[in-house]
């Protein structure tokens, strides 16, 4: 049955109607949580606010039991649902500067969106620094062409990679994700009882 | 401060709810679309659509602008990604409306430091996530979120430099926030 668009069970002209639905929910979801707030975000390097572990381990763990789930009961088939192809070198030095990036900014593009529609001049101005970000390295991108594309892997699953099945992978990030919930209530708890200078905005 | 801001805390909806609304978008993005949520894909797209306007020979020479720009001739912001983003502006708006968060403009910064420091943080970051983001190959939701819950390892690859490296680096940083 599913995935509906690459199938053509919807067609091409309800596309962006759904984009902007799908994009909608998103943008709730993200401001909803607190993620138009930079030191909610940052909050889960330090230990006083894991919001975004909360929402983001949640989040996973649902959508990918979600989609077993669904490929198990045959509403969706997996084949056609697409896989990030993994270039090795170049997307751990993506990931290293995005972190840098995140525990500077405070913010990750999504959320900085809901930054900029609630008022946040920190949120404009990460938006700006990110748009100027992507043209940098569009810009330099012939010194690294060769780094962008060496060691892929190709659409590699992670059980692929470990040699196990995605059912396992599945099963060992919820129990993971269960433990880390559990673990980081209690830094939070010990960490706000020392803490005056933080607060919700 | 006075500790009496609990009264005045915002109402946020519980991260646990909020992750599970998360992950049912994701999973009906799937069942839809066969691809995940993205962020940054605007972004991208709007770069090459600024550049091919304004130096149209430039980018076409180049070989990351020229693969974003339509063989048919219409515009690179006539994308699904670009729908998406907008949709993002405006959910966001609207729950900041529901909850009484949209104000004047101002910037959120920890009381230790200044605006300005802020501010220069943010730039610095945002320009960091950027570049990140293109040799990642998306950000926290296309690569580190959409792609993990697809389970690209790929995905997981960023997921965990991503937080990995914030708690590196967070020591160095800690006079930003707290």
């Amino acid at each position: 049955m599913g995935p509906l668009i690459p199938q053509e069970i919807i067609t091409g002209q309800w596309d962006f109607v759904i984009a902007l639905l799908i994009g909608g929910a998103f943008g709730f979801i993200l401001e909803s949580s607190g993620f138009s707030s930079s030191r909610n975000i940052a909050g889960v390097f330090y230990g006083y606010n894991f919001v975004v572990l909360r929402v983001f381990f949640t989040a996973m763990i649902v959508a990918m039991v979600g989609l077993l789930y669904f490929s198990y009961f045959g509403w969706i088939d997996l084949d056609l649902v697409f896989v990030l192809p993994t270039y090795l070198n170049s997307m751990l030095f993506g990931g290293f500067l995005m972190g840098l990036g995140f525990v500077i900014g405070g913010f990750c593009p999504g959320t900085s969106y809901t930054a900029v529609a609630i008022g946040k001049i920190d949120g404009i101005v990460f938006a700006t620094g990110f748009l100027i970000g992507v043209f940098i390295f569009a810009e330099g991108f012939p010194f690294y062409e060769g780094f962008y594309t060496a060691n892929d892997l190709g659409s590699i699953t992670i059980g692929e990679m470990f040699g196990v099945s995605n059912e396992l992978v599945a099963f060992l990030f919820v129990m993971m994700a269960i433990v880390a919930f559990y673990v980081t209530w209690l830094i939070e708890k010990r960490v706000r009882k020392n803490m005056t200078e933080y607060k919700f905005e | 401060m006075d500790t009496k801001t609990d009264k005045k805390q915002p109402r946020y909806i519980n991260p646990y709810f909020g992750g599970i609304l998360l992950g049912l978008l994701l999973l009906a993005t799937f069942f839809i679309a066969g691809r995940g949520l993205s962020a940054s894909g605007a972004v991208k797209l709007l770069v090459v659509t600024v550049v091919d306007k304004v130096a149209p020979a430039h980018a076409e020479g180049n070989a990351y602008y020229s693969k974003f720009i339509p063989a048919d001739g219409s515009s690179p912001l006539y994308n699904w990604l670009i729908f998406g983003a907008i949709g993002t502006f405006f959910g966001g708006m609207l729950s900041g409306a529901i909850f009484g968060r949209i104000k004047k403009l101002r910037v959120e910064h920890s009381p230790k430091i200044s605006s300005t420091t802020r501010l220069i943080a943010a730039a610095a970051g945002g320009i960091l996530f950027g570049i990140g983001s293109q040799f990642g190959r998306g950000c926290s939701s296309g690569a580190a979120l959409s792609g993990t819950a697809s389970l690209s390892f790929g995905g997981l690859i960023v997921m965990a430099l991503m937080f990995g490296i914030g708690y590196v680096f967070a020591w160095f940083f800690r006079k930003l926030w707290i």
